[in-house]
């Protein structure tokens, strides 16, 4: 097991699963993913964890929810000349 | 298409309308995010009606000080910001025991450590309804603690960048990217258990 590498490793997980990594970097996290089961388990499961969640379903907003907000909004945001006249 | 400068442009003379008084340049801005904002709302407090305030407060807020509002970042942006403080305030009335805080200063080892590995499905969401799966990606994020949930919220769920992230929470890029790496890996770690390949067994290291 190489400890040392796996920490390594997860510290830079972030720049590859963002593709942020530079050419070389990406190349060692790469080379490792292949030595490494446990990391590529990681990197696999990880960048699967961050697929469902963009996937998910955004839940609806209630549309009752918009309409209390712009009464809100249009009460308590009253121009003051509308009430002089 | 607008290209996203063009957005900003249009959006800063909404909001230069809204300030002088504009009511309608100011709902034009609100009906544009109020969803996003109470999605966000809901992440973070896990309440309906938490959540309802939280947007309510949000524009009230950012109206009355729509002149403190620089221009030289976007409209969302700021009303995030706004929202996200809005959000925690909520959780500190609520939980009156612990201090709830996105500035807590985090444990940085304990949660790096991975505990459990174990491959999963190719598809791991076939296995689950769409209701079934919502509740488990939901309550896993739920589980997050507040500084971990809210980079995770923003980063993963609505999209802003890390950059915009710290803007929004007021927080420095390298905070931002670690906490949403030990956010990425608790999630990991607790969905392994939903999403784990059949067989496979679950073992520590590191
Ligand atoms: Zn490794």
């Amino acid at each position: 097991m190489h400890t040392y590498k796996c920490k390594w490793f997860l510290e830079e997980l972030n720049e590859y699963l963002d593709d942020t990594a530079d050419a070389e970097l990406r190349q060692r996290i790469e080379q490792h993913i292949h030595e490494c089961p446990n990391c590529w388990v990681v990197f696999d499961s990880t960048k699967k964890t961050l697929a469902v969640y963009k996937g998910m379903e955004a839940q609806n907003v209630p549309a009752d929810v918009e309409q209390r907000l712009l009464k809100v909004l249009q009460q308590k945001l009253k121009p003051n000349h509308d009430e002089i006249r | 298409m607008s290209t996203p400068s063009e957005t900003a442009f249009d959006e800063l003379a909404l909001v230069n309308r809204a300030r002088s008084g504009d009511m309608r340049a100011f709902s034009d801005l609100v009906t544009r995010y109020d969803r996003k904002i109470f999605r966000l709302a809901r992440h973070i407090t896990q309440s309906d009606e938490d959540a309802e305030d939280v947007l309510q407060e949000t524009f009230l807020k950012s109206f009355q000080h729509l002149g403190e509002f620089q221009g030289n970042s976007k409209f969302y942006t700021w009303i995030v910001r706004i929202a996200v403080n809005e959000s925690l305030m909520k959780l500190r009335k609520r939980k009156t025991d612990r201090t709830v805080s996105i500035d807590e200063s985090i444990d940085t080892g304990e949660e790096t450590m991975v505990r459990e590995i174990a491959a999963w499905d190719e598809d791991p969401e076939q296995r689950y309804s769409r209701e079934e799966l919502g509740e488990i990606l939901g309550k896993a994020v739920d589980s997050l603690r507040p500084a971990f949930r809210t980079v995770f919220v923003l980063r993963d769920i609505e999209d802003l960048s890390t950059e915009e992230t710290a803007a929004a929470l007021s927080l420095s890029i390298p905070a931002v990217k670690s906490r949403l790496l030990r956010a990425r890996l608790q999630l990991r770690e607790k969905l392994t258990r939903f999403f784990k390949r059949k067989g496979d067994d679950v073992f520590a290291y590191l």
